[in-house]
């Protein structure tokens, strides 16, 4: 820990300009930094939010036949919770990290479009307000899916439903604008000799989010939109008695829906490809296949979306097709966890925070996968889908797809962002309390949803042993919810006590860490040439080099930048 | 041991057993559970031998390998291999899940009798083309079940139930399922998978119940606040048993039917209002 809280190289970009301050200078600003951290902390306070209402969800189900809550609220709660974890906070946290990280480890000195990254932001957040305000009048309670024609005014009068379609346009506008600007930022900014076979494997999977959500988002935009004029302009989209069809709703919202599965996981698969090479000291097993895997399960991802309609009626000849199709994604998916594996394989591993979440992570996610193959036949499907078994399966696709990655970056960038560490004990702790936690809470769902119970129900009685595994759920989620308790008091703490930690305290491989944690204003005094997918090792090699006295003379003509920011040559 | 096996696996399982199609269902799921098992211990122990072996101790080096390309495309090969054998394996079984068989020997002779079987053209039959067709009718909160039996064209004055559908045993039951108000799905896990019931929709399945008893289902799409509580029973009787719950059925429904021409008849003649057409 000491050799590296004084890290090599040493600093190399300073504070060019002054850096503005006081609440007015955030609402503001165009920093992509600011805005980075604006985005990480709302989403995280939905986070909260959120993981509040799973909570309350479990307290009801703890017992059979609970009265805690009404079905009313029950139904709110569930629909609040989806809906929170999926727009206000996996996609928007994704977009966080990269607003924040994306140009540093691309060696830019800001977005493309800054003014657009602070209207995406704003955006979200009004999108968040819109929604959470109904909590004041009634929530939305049709589901985060919101089937017609339960979603319709005559089932669902409440502005509840109003206020759920105005978030999906909110937050669906906000990730458009952050998606085209992420990707003409990646196209445009790179440094200099950073090919795409050299981009970060972070920002591949950050590209690749982009244009999923590009595609994916005006599809739930004019499905969302045709829902507003049913419910308020007597068109008739979604209602059969005049020609309409409910079935085109599901059609509709799941073309939106899968792919948004790997919109929320992908950056996470990018956040394990990052930060398992550190902490294995080696470089990632097979480069090339992992940024090809991202690419390959995006586009297979619009071509699964009928899978989570095994049950409505559909023709036979699409559920083979989609059937097909899904078993055919799972190759890729399950080839990126084996060239984790393999970069772990023969490495020196390091035990410290980010690298336990992003282990945890993948044996996490190996289980989704697997019982995603089972949802995939969708003979087996038409047993297991709408029960808790897929309750357990998204779960864990989730939790270790999207949320233990995004608890290991910020184990992981929290140094960066705000130049100090976070404890390791408090981590390791808040790490066990959630992996154990999300096993508690969801293996035993499979056997819930075995067992006959159906997902968004209130109550249930107690037939066969569904009381005990209700409350073996229900004790996990606390676990659970500890572990998140932790990491805020981590961070909290962290913030004012935390080890000062220099500019690049793990030794990692990105650009990110070549500049002063926190970085200034400009980001980088001199932005380096880029020879490798790692620049920071060679940054570092060549500085070892030059301090041990070999290499000196390769100054001139190697395009190094020089620790002490001087000399760059090459730009 | 044997004991402890079939019990670990019977948690991880779905319940079946009370219909063929339930039965296939349960068997393709195992054979899957299988694959998974195996999959599932080699990549944990995988990533758990790995990590432990491997992790940084004094003196241990990492070895800097980027990449074995014969490696990466063995492995992409052999999960497309699994995976093709799965598919080989739902295919083999589709037909016998999703295809009605006749009825046993001892089975209702009701199905089949020309007059009571009305399936739409759509809907998968046996082979002999006899089952008995139940039309599920989805409303929030409760299933109705309609039989065959009209006594009029339009389908008028047909037998039904409400939440408990009564069945005879041995005899191929098809389902007809629909819905009046918002989406549901009728499941009854014992007889087979679900099935939603959309408006504007047909949606078909079938079973087949040998043993009588109370078989247990509920909706399983979230249709409002009550779907906790929309409840499908299906009472599996022995044929005749259920030939003279139809006829009593039909019998209170045609009473209650007279019963109200004449309470609408005093109605009329107290209020002197136009004729009501009858219904």
């Amino acid at each position: 820990m000491a050799t590296q809280l004084a890290p090599i190289p040493q600093v190399s970009a300073h504070k060019v300009e002054r850096e503005a301050t006081g609440w007015a200078s955030w609402i503001t600003t165009t920093d992509h930094k600011r805005i980075g951290i604006m985005y990480m902390v709302t989403t995280f306070v939905f986070f909260c939010l959120g993981g509040v209402e799973a909570l309350m969800i479990r307290l009801q189900l703890g017992a059979p036949n609970n009265t805690l809550v009404t079905p009313e609220t029950y139904n709110q709660l569930f629909t609040m919770h989806g809906t929170t974890m999926v727009f206000l906070f996996v996609v928007p946290m994704m977009a966080g990290l990269a607003n924040y990280f994306l140009p540093l480890m691309i060696g830019a000195r800001d977005m493309a479009f800054p003014r657009l990254n602070a209207l995406s932001y704003w955006l979200l957040l009004a999108g968040g307000i819109v929604f959470y305000v109904s909590i004041f009048w009634n929530p939305p309670e049709a589901g985060w899916v919101s089937f017609s024609p339960l979603s319709n005014a005559i089932y669902s009068p409440s502005g509840g439903e109003d206020a759920w379609i105005y978030l999906i346009h909110l937050t669906g506008l906000s990730s458009l604008l952050g998606a085209i600007n992420f990707y003409v930022t990646i196209a445009n900014m790179r440094a200099r000799g950073m090919s795409w076979g050299r981009l970060p494997l972070f920002v591949w999977t950050i590209l690749t989010y982009s244009v999923l959500l590009i595609l994916a988002l005006p599809v739930i935009a004019a499905a969302v939109t045709m829902l507003l004029t049913e419910r308020h302009f007597g068109t008739h989209f979604f209602d059969a008695s005049e020609g309409g069809s409910p079935v085109l709703w599901q059609h509709l919202f799941w073309f939106f829906g899968h792919p948004e599965v790997y919109i929320m996981v992908l950056p996470g698969f990018g956040v394990i490809s990052e930060i398992l090479p550190v902490f294995a000291r080696k470089p990632i097993f097979g480069y090339k296949a992992i940024a090809a895997s991202t690419v390959a399960i995006a586009f297979l991802g619009f071509l699964t979306w009928a899978h989570h309609m095994f049950t409505a009626p559909i023709p036979e000849a699409i559920l083979v097709f989609v059937m097909l199709s899904s078993y055919l994604i799972a190759v890729p998916t399950g080839v990126k966890i084996l060239n984790w594996i393999a970069t772990l394989w023969r490495g020196t591993i390091e035990f410290k925070t980010p690298l336990l979440f992003c282990a945890g992570a993948i044996a996490l996610f190996l289980i989704g996968g697997i019982s995603g193959v089972f949802l995939a036949t969708f003979p087996i499907d038409w047993q297991v889908n709408e029960t808790y078994f897929v309750v357990a399966h998204l779960h864990f696709v989730l939790l270790g797809g999207a949320v233990l990655p995004i608890f290991g970056a910020i184990y992981f960038w929290f140094p960066k962002i705000t130049g100090r560490m976070l404890n390791e004990n408090l981590g390791k702790l808040s790490f066990y309390l959630m992996f154990f936690g999300i096993l508690t809470t969801f293996l035993i769902q499979h056997v819930m949803g075995l067992d006959g119970m159906p997902r968004r129900v209130y109550e249930y009685d107690n037939v066969g042993h569904l009381a005990l595994y209700n409350a073996i759920s229900t004790v996990g989620s606390f676990i659970l919810g500890a572990g998140v308790l932790v990491t805020i008091i981590n961070v909290t703490r962290s913030l004012k006590v935390g080890v000062v930690a220099g500019p690049d305290p793990w030794r990692a491989n990105t650009l990110e860490w070549f500049t002063t944690s926190p970085p200034p204003v400009n980001n980088f005094d001199v932005i380096p040439l880029v020879r490798s997918a790692e620049p920071m090792h060679d940054i570092r090699r060549e500085v070892e080099q030059r301090s041990s006295g070999r290499g000196g003379s390769q100054r001139a003509h190697d395009g190094v930048t020089v620790p002490a920011g001087a000399t760059q040559v090459g730009i | 041991m044997g004991h402890l096996f079939s019990s670990t696996l019977a948690f991880f399982t779905p319940s079946s057993g009370a219909s063929p199609n339930a039965k296939q269902i349960d068997s393709l799921y195992k054979i899957t559970l299988y694959a998974a098992l195996v999959i599932f211990v080699l990549v944990e122990g995988g990533l758990a031998y790995t990590l432990v072996r491997f992790r940084a101790r004094k003196g241990a080096v990492a070895a800097q390998i980027r990449g074995n390309t014969r490696l990466e495309v063995g492995w992409t090969v052999a999960a497309a291999v699994i995976l093709v054998g799965l598919a080989v394996v739902t295919f083999a079984k589709l037909s016998s899940i999703q295809d009605p068989s006749d009825s046993g020997p001892e089975g209702d002779k009701l199905a089949g009798e020309s007059g009571l079987l009305y399936a739409s053209s759509d809907q998968k039959l046996p082979p002999n083309g006899k089952s008995l067709n139940i039309t599920v009718i989805g409303r929030q909160y409760i299933w109705q079940f309609v039989y065959p039996g009209a006594n009029e064209p339009d389908g008028l004055g047909a037998p039904y139930s409400y939440e408990e559908m009564v069945v005879p045993t041995n005899t191929t039951i098809t389902l007809d399922i629909v819905s009046e108000d918002v989406v549901h799905s009728w499941w009854v896990p014992e007889l087979g998978g679900k099935f939603q019931a959309v408006p504007g929709y047909h949606n078909y399945t079938w079973f087949k119940v040998y043993k009588p008893g109370l078989y247990r289902g509920q909706c399983a799409v979230l249709c409002g606040r009550g779907h906790a509580r929309m409840i499908a029973t299906v009472k599996a009787v022995p044929p005749a048993q259920f030939d003279a719950w139809l006829a009593y059925q039909k019998q209170l429904i045609a009473q209650a039917n007279a019963a109200a021409q004449v309470a609408r008849a005093k109605l009329n003649a107290q209020t002197g209002a136009g004729q009501v057409e009858n219904p």
